[in-house]
């Protein structure tokens, strides 16, 4: 049974930017468009989180940050990137201290465009974030069922 | 005519199998009512098993291996405690599995580094410092109008406890607000403010291990709801809609208040545990021939 595509928990995380995307996914949260009754819930807490939204560009300060973000959500995962800052560093790129978009520092599974990006586009960013969420599940079942066999077979 | 440890045995088994089940389905009521309240669509009823399935599929990352015994013995010692009340047995001995597991689950989170986890294990202590008289007093109180402590002995009874006991049970109301997590004294882990100290007591939990404490959650509801039934054991109906208005004043509260401080709560759920607790077994003490039989 398919249930991760019925219950994604969020994350979001705010990196250097003009803060407008996360003011976008807050709004994506509220009771106007209700993601709850998809089983959307917005949690502050990266270890029960499933989908990890990210807004701005990546720069020094907070690479750490968003790689221990990254690193603390258990498998399966995807990460949306929101906004333009996320997916090239956008009006920032040039800033001394910005590396540039988030998949400079961990892998990203959807951009969602935008300057900033509508909350429209957010959902359907998050949408399609769930398929691909689904085909890692599967991945990694396979995958756990490798790693049980070797396991055993070095027994 | 059945022999009564057959009924007491099945009873138990048929809490075991059946209470995740509507425990899962009170969980997903209480979302939708809520949402409702809060002038949204709300997720679907079956939302809570969605949730639960979904983390058994998730990888379960460990923060420290204690964490897997702790988890399991407080779903455990609930499953026994609400199979021990269910089978008719005594009250004493449910309440004590029942406080045992939630120590389970504080000392799970405790035995993580996270300072979060830290500061939701001792939140949840000092609710179950603050429920735990009153509960103690339902039972004494039980035991005062029906002369036993057994749970089939109260139900048999045929008394109508709650004309006994208003203040217990409206102290017991009280405490059950804390007990459901429900605002205002959702102090330790909330099922709405998903952010705020990052979760309480779950904090480090994941995948199955949350899973496994969402499902003895279940588990709780049922029970913490057939002590409500107690009250009215004499009519079954009665006992059901008095379940059902319960549980809809608690989502009421849960929607219309802010949440309070632990001091408040402890303060306020100890007051209420001396007021109308005490003050209703003394009553019940000293008019003891006058108004029971």
């Amino acid at each position: 049974m398919t249930y991760l595509k019925k219950s994604p928990w969020v994350i979001h995380y705010d990196a250097s930017s003009c803060n407008g995307c996360d003011i976008e996914v807050l709004a994506a949260l509220t009771p106007v468009y209700d993601l709850e009754r998809f089983g959307i819930i917005n949690t502050g807490n990266p270890k029960h989180a499933d989908i990890f939204l990210i807004t701005g560009s990546v720069n020094e300060q907070n690479k750490e940050v968003v790689k221990n973000l990254y690193e603390q959500i258990p498998d399966p995962k995807v990460v949306v990137a929101i906004g333009i800052c996320a997916a090239s560093g956008g009006i920032f790129r040039e800033c001394y201290n910005v590396l540039g978009g988030v998949d400079k520092v961990i892998p990203v599974d959807v951009f969602v465009p935008g300057c900033a990006a509508r909350p429209e586009s957010i959902i359907d960013g998050v949408v399609t974030a769930l398929g691909i969420l689904e085909s890692k599940r599967l991945v990694m079942k396979e995958n756990g069922k490798k790693t049980m066999e070797k396991s055993g077979s070095a027994e | 005519m059945i022999a009564e440890p057959v009924i007491s045995i099945v009873n138990a088994v048929l809490f075991v199998l059946l209470a995740p089940l509507l425990g899962g389905l009170i969980a997903g009521i209480d979302r939708k009512v809520t949402a409702r309240m809060q002038g949204r669509v709300g997720p679907p009823i079956l939302q809570p098993f969605y949730d639960v399935g979904k983390l058994f599929e998730k990888e379960n990352m460990v923060v420290t291996v204690t964490q897997h015994f702790y988890v399991l013995s407080y779903l455990v010692f609930m499953v026994v405690a609400g199979a021990l009340f269910f089978s008719g047995g005594d009250m004493l001995l449910v309440i004590f599995a029942f406080t045992l597991s939630h120590i389970f689950l504080v000392l799970g989170a405790y035995a993580s580094y996270s300072p979060y986890s830290h500061i939701g294990a001792e939140r949840e202590l000092i609710q179950i410092i603050a429920y735990e008289p009153m509960i103690i007093f339902t039972a004494v109180g039980m035991y005062m109008v029906t002369q036993s402590f057994n749970v089939s002995a109260i139900v048999n009874s045929g008394i109508p406890i709650i004309l006994y006991l208003p203040g217990v049970f409206i102290g017991y109301l009280i405490v059950l607000t804390i007990k459901l997590r429900k605002s205002p004294f959702d102090l330790s882990t909330s099922h709405h403010a998903h952010q705020e100290i990052v979760k309480g007591v779950t904090t480090d939990f994941s995948g199955s291990n949350l899973g496994k404490i969402e499902i003895a959650h279940w588990y709780e509801y049922v029970f913490l709801l057939g002590v409500v039934y107690l009250f009215f054991g004499f009519n079954p109906v009665l006992a059901v809609a008095a379940i059902i208005i319960a549980y809809f004043l608690e989502i009421l509260i849960d929607n219309t208040i802010s949440r309070v401080k632990w001091q408040l709560t402890l303060r306020s759920a100890w007051l209420i545990a001396g007021t109308l607790g005490i003050v209703n077994l003394g009553v019940l003490y000293y008019l003891k021939g006058v108004i029971m039989p």
